[in-house]
């Protein structure tokens, strides 16, 4: 196992990965922005290097910065966390050429997910089921007017390089379509640098749900379970559960073999995400996209499984077997359930930043937060508005959600607005608590 | 005399309007962003643009003046 780690990222995720880094013996250097300094993990880390000014171009993105740092510290290895350069092919090539280990999948399995076009043509040669869609770019709106005629409306309109859910939206006939390709290329070339944008059908029911995969150090890919995603707001996640309500035995089995043929087909190594939709009409599943990384939700996993993910992640980097018997299906007990609580108010999820005059989280058996803030730190306007992630884990779906319940009115944060308030409505939502509900949940809750 | 504020502490990344131009009721004056997401300020009434606070690249505070319309 190499001796330490630089770890490219902040907040929660930082703090997350430093836990495990220290409990292996692995010394942990963690880095740090103007707006940052204050924050636990820099307290946490056995070493916090400055790195910058606020915006994230001048510090978490500045590759070239991020690995001088990372040699000056001594850090033999890098672990990049989620989103900033944890999907950029050019900064794991980087930090390989500097004679680094990189926690993560090789650069080409990278840049083979990291185009959705180029993702789904090699999905759907693997034999993996993906939805109707573009096989290539689109290269303008009329185009995009006759791909649709084509795959049929609804339509999906998404940057080809993007993620999180920016500049993604549905269209329904020809004039929304030309408006939606416009934004999204607005969008994906501000956002991702490469204005490419791809059609993909739109299926207005349906549920997505992930799944866990690990490639191993020897080669095998083995998958770790689902997680449902379905309640979002904006395209982009506010809670996450395992087991998935909405999908059987015999659709569970399929989407994980299928995920396994998923990596394999970009030899992955590490942790990685392979996300599907479910369509819950006719109860088919399609490749959506693969993150190559660690996925903000891996902790729902990690709970009922008893397998620490980002342990796996430092063993395979090292080349080492994983801590459990890869070679029959992991064991999975119970039901967790991670609500993300952001700094945004709870009725239109704008966001909050500010500073953070009380926090006190819950705990007591079946509650793990990961949380990146404390009392007396300011969440800024710089970077995403995720302040905490409340995990609970219990025996069945009503006990993980009446936990949840507990925990959510016992975690006491003040000074800014959270959406704590929404995830005390989502867990009496009927239809949420019911377990059959889909990605249309939060819109619905905010029509009525 | 309407008076536009900010919700939030926010970067004005794109100022669409400028003083003296006539606006509808939900034309776009601005678009903050903040937390990685785009926040589109509007006219919540119709009349003339009679004086603008802000720039591209300013921050603005919660609830500070960005746009006055009459």
């Amino acid at each position: 196992m190499f001796p330490s780690v630089l770890i490219a990222n902040r907040g929660e995720i930082a703090r997350r990965v430093i836990r495990t880094a220290r409990r292996m013996g692995i010394k942990a250097i963690a880095v740090y922005s103007d707006a940052d300094q204050s924050l636990p993990y820099v307290r946490e880390a056995d070493e916090a290097v400055y790195i910058g000014e606020s915006a994230p171009a001048q510090s978490y993105l500045d590759s070239v910065l991020l690995i001088d740092v990372a040699r000056k510290a001594g850090a033999a290895a890098v672990h990049p966390g989620y989103g900033f350069l944890a999907e950029s092919a050019g900064f794991a090539q980087a930090v390989i050429n500097a004679g680094l280990t990189w926690i993560g999948p090789d650069p080409s399995a990278i840049e083979q997910m990291g185009d959705k076009i180029r993702a789904r043509n090699l999905m759907a040669a693997a034999g993996v089921p993906v939805a109707p869609g573009s096989a290539a770019p689109v290269a303008d709106a009329e185009a995009a007017v006759e791909e649709a005629s084509r795959i049929g409306y609804p339509v999906m309109v998404k940057a080809a390089a993007g993620g999180g859910g920016i500049g993604m939206s549905a269209a329904f006939d020809d004039d929304a379509l030309r408006s939606a390709f416009d934004t999204a290329r607005s969008r994906a070339e501000r956002f991702f640098g490469s204005p490419e944008i791809l059609l993909e059908r739109y299926v207005p029911h349906a549920r997505h749900v992930e799944v866990q995969i690990l490639g191993l150090a020897d080669g095998r890919v083995i998958a770790l379970g689902e997680r449902d995603c379905s309640v979002q707001r904006r395209h982009q996640k506010v809670a996450e559960e395992t087991p998935s309500p909405g999908v059987s035995a015999s659709l569970r089995s399929r989407m994980l073999s299928a995920a396994v043929l998923a990596g394999e087909a970009v030899g992955y190594r590490g942790a990685g995400t392979v996300e599907c939709l479910v369509d819950t009409e006719t109860g088919d599943f399609m490749f959506l996209e693969m993150n190559t990384r660690l996925q903000v939700e891996h902790p729902v996993t990690e709970l009922v499984t008893g397998i620490d993910l980002v342990q796996q992640q430092f063993l395979i980097a090292a080349g080492e077997p994983v801590t459990f018997d890869a070679s029959v299906p992991v064991d999975s007990s119970g039901h967790a359930l991670e609500l993300r609580v952001y700094a945004e108010d709870p009725k239109r999820f704008l966001p909050s930043p500010g500073p953070i005059t009380e926090w006190s989280e819950p705990s007591g058996p079946g509650i793990r937060v990961d949380s990146g803030y404390a009392a007396g730190t300011t969440v800024t306007l710089f970077y995403d508005p995720l302040l905490a992630k409340l995990c609970v884990h219990g025996a069945t779906r009503a006990e993980a959600l009446s936990l949840a319940r507990s925990a959510v009115a016992d975690f006491r944060v003040a000074g800014l607005k959270t959406n704590l308030p929404f995830h005390a409505e989502l867990l009496d939502n009927p239809e949420f608590v019911s377990g059959d509900y889909d990605t249309g949940l939060v819109s619905r809750m905010r029509q009525s | 005399m309407a008076e536009i504020r900010a919700e939030m502490v926010a970067n004005v990344w794109k100022v669409l309007v400028s003083e003296g131009d006539r606006v509808d009721d939900g034309d776009t004056l601005v678009i903050l962003e903040s937390m990685k997401m785009e926040i589109p300020v509007l006219a919540e009434s119709p009349g003339i643009v009679t004086k603008l606070h802000v720039a591209e690249g300013d921050v603005v505070q919660e609830d500070e003046l960005i746009a006055e319309i009459g």
